[in-house]
């Protein structure tokens, strides 16, 4: 029999330290949509979206009400449209993303996933075309999110898509720079995109997944925190073990709320995603717990350590909770949507630089971080290759999200909105790396790659 | 199957009277109930079989909140699940 201390623990995590399921994810694969004639193809997914995530949203909501846990987003990822729609005659995926827009608004989700291109080794035309359409579908959507994936372990790093990706961030700054460049709040750039992650903006529904399946993302910075409020002090063994107990709690929450998803919709159970999603709420903060931890600020000295620290245990304490991990498992450290991030990198404890060497060991790479406006698009494609290249050389996942505030400087700030949160835009280094960039051509797959 | 009714809040006549009455008229049989207060404040647990309810579970979980509201506590009705798959391997 349930313990009242037990009953009492699990309600403290929802009531007091956030505790949450951050998204359930629909994943639906668009390739039986695939026809020449592009009017078509976007009548056939916007009825295949529709109809496969009708239930989506009611479902979630259900679930709430049952367990009395929060399940914040209902989101859906489809395949790749470069992939997709690469039959389509046509030389633009603009209409893709507005039927994407409007799928996802019938179905009231919030964010859909998948605007997207693999180009890790080479471009087909239907990627040339989906990277080119980028800065108009993020410009007229609201609710689409795109993602470029530009480098793996295995292939190295496309650096013509780099350089180019670049300047579409650029456009795409430019395009919405009367909404607070929010198009570049939505689009991401990856080396070893995973194919099942459920987090935006960079979902997508991999080609080797089932034709539809529920995937998982939990959450719980706060809970983790709380957890270590509880053993300041105390040596590294024991902080360990506080994250490691907490992870697996959290997790099973994710993994109860995953199988009931699964069985009501009828679709099969993908993957649970062991991530510490932070959100601009108060005590629900990765910087926060730095704090628990014992760093004044996010950015001192023993950060990186401390990342390390808090993303190995979030994974070993929430593999055995699930059937099923995947994703992108880990920390997160976007900068606008933790508002203890955000403070560090206001006074200036948190620089650019020490995100990157956060992102050897966090979950993902440099997130929603909020740039000057004049940052040229080969800083920008430099950036990219820095974190790619971290990526690529340390068989994990990297990510760029950045977003260029035209208009705007450092000591100014930019204000997104909702979980996208609020930015200071931070300083980037001034030195030209355009030579660089300019060489073109791919970087060679490194030598640990080759495993057979 | 069985779920978790919690209520907390500030003591009064008429708590644990209004939640019993509720459930008897929804055929929700009470398997454990316990209860304690500290500093006034009122703490319950009850533990109860929802096989054969006359409502749907989203219905008595909102209408528990609505008393709940009129009582001035918080009342909140939980699938046992969400504490087993936390707190039993």
């Amino acid at each position: 029999m349930l313990s009242r201390m037990e009953i009492q623990e699990t309600n403290r995590m929802i009531a007091e330290s956030n505790l949450d399921v951050r998204t359930i994810t629909m994943g639906i694969s668009l390739m039986d949509c695939a026809d020449s004639d592009i009017d078509k193809f976007n009548e056939k997914i916007y009825k295949k979206i529709t109809t496969y995530a009708k239930d989506l949203v009611k479902v979630g909501e259900e679930l709430e009400k049952q367990f009395g846990v929060p399940i914040v987003n209902k989101r859906i990822s489809v395949t790749p449209i470069a992939i997709a729609a690469a039959g389509c005659n046509t030389d633009s995926y603009v209409s893709v993303a507005k039927t994407l827009d409007r799928a996802a608004k019938e179905v009231g989700v919030n964010f859909i996933g998948g605007f997207s291109a693999l180009v890790h080794k080479g471009f087909t035309k239907a990627d040339k075309i989906l990277i080119e359409s980028i800065p108009e579908a993020l410009d007229v959507t609201e609710r689409v999110c795109s993602s470029v994936n530009i480098g793996t372990s295995r292939n190295g790093l496309n650096m013509d898509a780099v350089k180019r990706l670049g300047e579409i961030i650029v456009e795409t700054a430019e395009r919405t720079k009367d909404r607070d460049c929010i198009g570049c709040a939505k689009f991401v750039v990856f080396c070893n995109a995973v194919e099942d992650n459920p987090f935006m903006a960079g979902a997508f529904h991999g080609v080797g997944e089932a034709d539809c399946v529920i995937n998982v993302g939990v959450s719980g910075p706060g809970v983790v925190k709380k957890a270590l409020e509880e053993v300041k002090n105390t040596d590294f063994e024991t902080l360990c073990e506080t994250v490691k107990k907490t992870a697996f709690k959290i997790t099973r929450v994710g993994q109860i709320v995953a199988q009931e998803a699964s069985k009501r919709l009828n679709v099969p159970f993908g993957i649970i995603d062991l991530s510490l999603a932070p959100t601009p709420a108060i005590g629900d903060s990765i910087a926060e717990i730095f704090q628990v931890m014992g760093l004044e600020q996010a950015g001192a000295p023993g950060t990186t350590a401390a990342l390390a620290i808090l993303n190995d245990n979030v994974k070993k304490g929430g593999v055995m909770a699930s059937s099923y991990v995947g994703g992108l498992s880990g920390a997160f450290i976007p900068v606008s949507e933790d508002h203890g991030m955000i403070e560090a990198a206001e006074m200036g404890a948190l620089t650019l630089e020490k995100l990157e060497a956060m992102t050897c060991v966090c979950s993902v790479g440099l997130d929603m971080i909020a740039i000057p406006g004049d940052t040229s698009a080969s800083t920008i494609s430099g950036i990219i290759a820095d974190e790619a290249a971290i990526g690529m050389v340390n068989n994990k996942t990297t990510a760029v999200r950045l977003i260029p505030v035209i208009g705007k400087g450092v000591g100014e700030s930019v204000t997104f909105g909702g979980l996208l949160g609020y930015a200071p835009i931070m300083p980037v280094n001034k030195y030209s790396c355009e030579a660089f960039i300019n060489r073109g051509g791919r970087i060679p797959a490194p030598i640990h790659s080759f495993k057979n | 199957m069985k779920s978790i009714i919690t209520v907390l809040g500030t003591d009064k006549v008429g708590i644990i009277a209004k939640v019993c009455n509720y459930l008897a008229e929804t055929n929700v049989n009470i398997l454990d109930i316990s209860q304690t207060i500290v500093s006034g404040y009122f703490n319950m647990m009850m533990i109860v079989d929802i096989s054969n309810p006359t409502k749907a579970f989203e219905v008595m979980s909102a209408d528990l909140e609505a008393i709940g509201n009129d009582l001035g506590v918080i009342i909140k009705m939980q699938h046992e699940d969400i504490f087993n798959c936390m707190h039993r391997i």
